[in-house]
Order: C-alpha cells, then sequence, then structure tokens
C-alpha cells in the first residue's frame, strides 16, 4: 500500500500513535514515518520499543498492569524497569530475572546457548559443564537408535565427568 | 596523515576495513547506565591501570579523556571510526583508549564498561580478531568480567549478550549499486542474520556507496563460527561485485570510462563541494583506481581524503571554524590539491 502521508512511496511501516488513550495507525513510508517521529516523540523506533513490543508491553504504556516486583539486590533495578528501558542494570540482573529474558533471547538470537569463549578462571569447571552438555546430546541420539552399547559408554563417561564438575565447584 | 586507514589491506579493491569489537562489564559495578560519578572513575581508572600504565607486549596505548576534548576533537575521532558519535555525546566519565598505530580503541564507559575494538585495512577479521582477545586476555588476567557459563559475557543490551562479539566489514559495492543488485544482497543479508548498514553505524546511510556488513547474533554460535560467516558472505558479495564491476566495463567501456574520468575531472577542478558530491565522486575514482582505469593516482591518497574531508577533520586541519558553505570551498580546495 502507498504511504498515507505523501502518497508516494510504499508504505513500510505502521505507525501508531496513542492520543488520549485513543489509538491511531498510518501506514507510512520510511521518509514520512522519520518525520512523524521527529515532530511528536523524538525517535519513535528504537531499539526499546521493540523490547516493548516483544515483551509484551503496549508501546508508550507507562504502567504494565501484571506489575512483576521482581528487583535485582545489588542494583535495585527491576524487571519492569528493564522492560521499559531495554537496558539491563548489572551482573547481577541477570541472576535475579534472567531466565525472564530468555523468551527475548531466543528471538534475539535463535540459540540461547552459550557456547563462546570462556574466562581462564572459570575455564576448567565451564569446559567440563559444556563436556557435559555434548555428551548428554549424543546419549539421546543413541537411545533414539537403540545403540544401547555406546550409550551406556556414554553414561559412564557423564557420571565421571560429573564427578568432576563436582570437585571443581567453588 | 598516518593510520591503517590509510594503509591498503588484502581485497582492497572492495574490502576498505575489517572490525571487531567485543563488548565486555566489570563483574563489580554496575552497567554504565545505572553508575554513580564514582563507579565511572573507578571503571575508568582500573582501565588504565591494565593497558596504559603496565607495559604490555601488544602495543603502545594512551588514555584520552572524553571530557578534555572539544566536541570538535570528538568529532575527529568519530569520523576515523575510532570512537561512536554516543560516546562523543556521552556526559559520563567516559574515554578512549588508543593504540599508537589507532589499529586498537578501547573505549570506557560507552554502552558497556569496555567496548575493545580492532580496526584493520581490507580483509582481516581474524588478524583483528587475534588482537582482540590478545587485549581481552590482558584485561581477564587483571580483572574479573561478568561473565555466566549459560549467558556468556553480560552486557547491557540483550543484543550483545554472549560473545559480546561483532564483527564487520566496510564494503565498497559501486557495481552493485549501478545495477540495482544490491536490494538482493541486502535483502538475502538480512535473512541471514546480517545487518547492513551505511558507513557511520546504526541509523547512517550509505554514503559513496559504502556498506557496513555485520553480525546480529551473539550468543549459540563460537566467535569463531560469527566470524566465518561474515567472511562468507563478504567473499560472496565481492565476488558479485568484482563480476558486475567487469561486465559494466565490457558492455560499454567508453561510458564506464566516461563517468570515471568525468567525476575525477570534477573532483580536480571544482571550486565547491559538498560532503554528499564528494564521497559519489571518490566512489566513481576509487573503482577507476581499483580497475586500473586510473593509473596516476595511489589509493592511499584517495584514503586519505576520504578522511580530511569530512567536517571536523577538515576544520582541524584548516584551524579553525568554518560553516558549511565554507567548509565546501576549502574542501574542493583540499582535493584539487591532493589529486594534482
Amino acid at each position: 500500500m502507498l504511504c498515507q502521508k505523501c502518497q508516494k512511496k510504499i508504505a513500510n511501516i505502521q505507525f501508531t500513535q496513542i492520543i488520549n488513550n485513543n489509538k491511531h495507525v498510518l501506514y507510512l513510508c520510511e521518509n514520512c514515518a522519520k518525520e512523524e517521529g521527529k515532530l511528536k516523540i523524538g525517535s519513535p523506533f528504537s531499539i526499546n520499543d521493540f523490547f516493548s513490543g516483544i515483551m509484551g508491553v503496549p508501546y508508550m504504556s507507562s504502567v504494565s498492569p501484571q506489575s512483576t516486583k521482581m528487583i535485582c539486590n545489588t542494583c535495585k533495578m527491576s524487571y519492569d524497569d528493564f522492560k521499559k528501558t531495554g537496558k539491563i542494570g548489572c551482573a547481577d540482573c541477570y541472576k535475579t530475572y534472567g531466565e525472564k529474558l530468555m523468551p527475548l533471547l531466543k528471538r534475539l538470537h535463535g540459540n540461547v546457548q552459550y557456547n563462546g569463549k570462556i574466562p581462564e578462571k572459570i575455564y576448567s569447571r565451564a569446559k567440563v559443564s559444556r563436556e557435559i552438555r555434548k555428551l548428554k546430546e549424543q546419549l539421546n541420539v543413541f537411545i533414539k537408535n537403540e545403540e544401547y552399547e555406546k550409550a551406556a559408554e556414554i553414561r559412564d563417561q557423564i557420571k565421571e565427568m560429573e564427578a568432576k564438575e563436582k570437585g571443581l565447584e567453588i | 596523515m598516518k593510520g591503517w586507514y590509510i594503509e591498503k589491506g588484502p581485497e582492497s579493491d572492495v574490502v576498505i576495513s575489517s572490525r571487531i569489537r567485543l563488548a565486555r562489564n566489570f563483574k563489580d559495578f554496575p552497567f554504565p547506565f545505572r553508575m554513580k560519578r564514582e563507579d565511572e572513575e573507578q571503571v575508568q581508572k582500573k582501565a588504565k591501570e591494565i593497558i596504559v600504565e603496565k607495559d604490555n607486549d601488544i602495543a603502545k596505548f594512551e588514555f584520552t579523556d572524553m571530557q578534555s576534548l572539544t566536541p570538535l576533537e570528538r568529532q575527529m575521532l568519530v569520523e576515523k571510526h575510532l570512537i561512536s558519535s554516543e560516546l562523543a555525546d556521552s556526559q559520563m566519565r567516559s574515554g578512549v583508549i588508543l593504540s599508537n598505530d589507532e589499529k586498537v580503541s578501547i573505549m570506557i564507559n560507552e554502552e558497556d564498561h569496555l567496548r575493545i575494538q580492532c580496526l584493520f585495512p581490507g580483509m582481516q577479521l581474524e588478524n583483528a580478531w587475534n588482537l582482540c582477545n590478545d587485549i581481552d586476555h590482558l584485561f581477564e588476567e587483571n580483572v574479573d568480567f561478568a561473565f555466566e557459563e549459560s549467558f556468556g559475557y553480560l552486557t547491557s543490551c540483550p543484543t550483545n549478550v554472549g560473545t559480546g562479539i561483532r564483527a564487520s566489514a566496510m564494503l565498497h559495492l559501486p557495481a552493485l549499486t549501478m545495477t540495482g543488485y544490491i536490494k538482493g544482497v541486502l535483502e538475502v543479508c538480512s535473512k541471514l542474520g546480517i545487518t547492513v548498514r551505511g558507513m557511520y553505524g546504526e541509523n547512517s546511510e550509505a554514503m559513496g556507496n559504502m556498506f557496513q556488513i555485520s553480525n546480529q547474533v551473539t550468543l549459540g554460535q563460537t566467535e569463531e563460527e560469527i566470524i566465518a560467516n561474515i567472511k562468507n558472505i563478504a567473499n560472496q558479495i565481492i565476488s558479485q561485485e568484482r563480476m558486475f564491476r567487469k561486465e559494466l566495463h565490457k558492455q560499454n567501456p567508453f561510458r564506464f570510462e566516461d563517468k570515471i574520468f568525468r567525476s575525477l575531472g570534477i573532483l580536480s577542478n571544482a571550486r565547491i563541494l559538498s560532503s554528499e558530491e564528494s564521497f559519489k565522486l571518490l566512489s566513481d575514482v576509487r573503482l577507476g583506481v581499483d580497475m586500473g582505469i586510473i593509473t596516476n593516482i595511489d589509493i592511499k591518497i584517495l584514503n586519505e581524503i576520504f578522511i580530511s574531508i569530512q567536517p571536523a577533520n577538515l576544520q582541524y586541519l584548516v584551524g579553525k571554524q568554518l560553516l558549511a558553505a565554507e567548509r565546501d570551498i576549502k574542501r574542493a580546495e583540499l582535493i584539487r590539491e591532493k589529486l594534482n
């Protein structure tokens, strides 16, 4: 469809405004959307709005109805704050509401299992955990294929690794 | 002028530069936008201690406090891709650590405590990654980063969590743009999880047929996989671009060369040149040099012009603030001087 403002270019952006609780939807081209955005509310298509959208908070709403009281003890930032700002407060926030971030991370990255480099200080333990994870995947494949002998071998390896992992626990 | 951005790298007929950046945060401080003044100062001090004040075998580093720079000086660093415009506008205690050759730039207190960035001319993503990794190790020997086994490196924004890596290549794609095939390239890229941007990152337009491709995903893959993916896609775009360059030239050599030499003619004679027009014309001339059609201009001269005609660098060279119209005159003057 054509842009509802300039009627020239193809509309590829749905521009939603909430004025006095009434929702207005305009279909605009990129240029007109930019113009519209500048006039009304600064930068309308910030990454934070996208997050809010993904996390189920309607655009420009200030208070979410089912307010979850998940507050990080270290930096005092709540999960609701994150939904509004799109920024995480500190490392401990990931512990406090990390689980809640999973759907978002899945959408952003597809895969939520970390596979990158590991700091040398925590290397040995993390390496063992990763090894166990891989072995468990293998185990499932063998069981599925009814290769029970191989599965038993893997199972013993997992047991061994798990004991090793325990020993490395801090 | 010296620096990596003048040098000629591998595949330089299409690839202008390669960049790897790592987002890192110190474990014991809140992330930048939740920091107090003292935290900001502490983070800055720590980074300085580890990289600048102690000798290391990577490079010689120097710290620059953002507070000590004028807006013009900050903008110059942005134009050289050494800092982001967000850091240039920052009201926090922020700074940048640069290596002598300016291949390494470590932004302090941008969106994350550290943004370790390595830039190389041409296609050198692996070299950039190795250098970045060495610097990352140097930090890790001295400080604990925010890291969780399941999430990887923790960052302010969930788009960077995991490896915190952004691998990007700056490509010059005039033939794909001229033929319109660039649209297809952009579409395929977005389907493969690759972001395509203009010259200055987020929200910037593609000036002078320059496109920056980079990975979107930072979690789930290893750093090496992410880099290999970008390299693969870049290689495919490079071979397409080369093919179209040849094809366009073959179809109508006179028209093709005429366009290139006209652009060179304007650049070497014009008395007023806006940045936009300059970049457009420079793109043609670069194409001519890369294809061996123009033989008496060194690509390094073009690289130098590319940096020095941008507003802040131009004003710095002239030594005073200039209005846009005055800049266009000075810009034309500078280009004439360099080309003749």
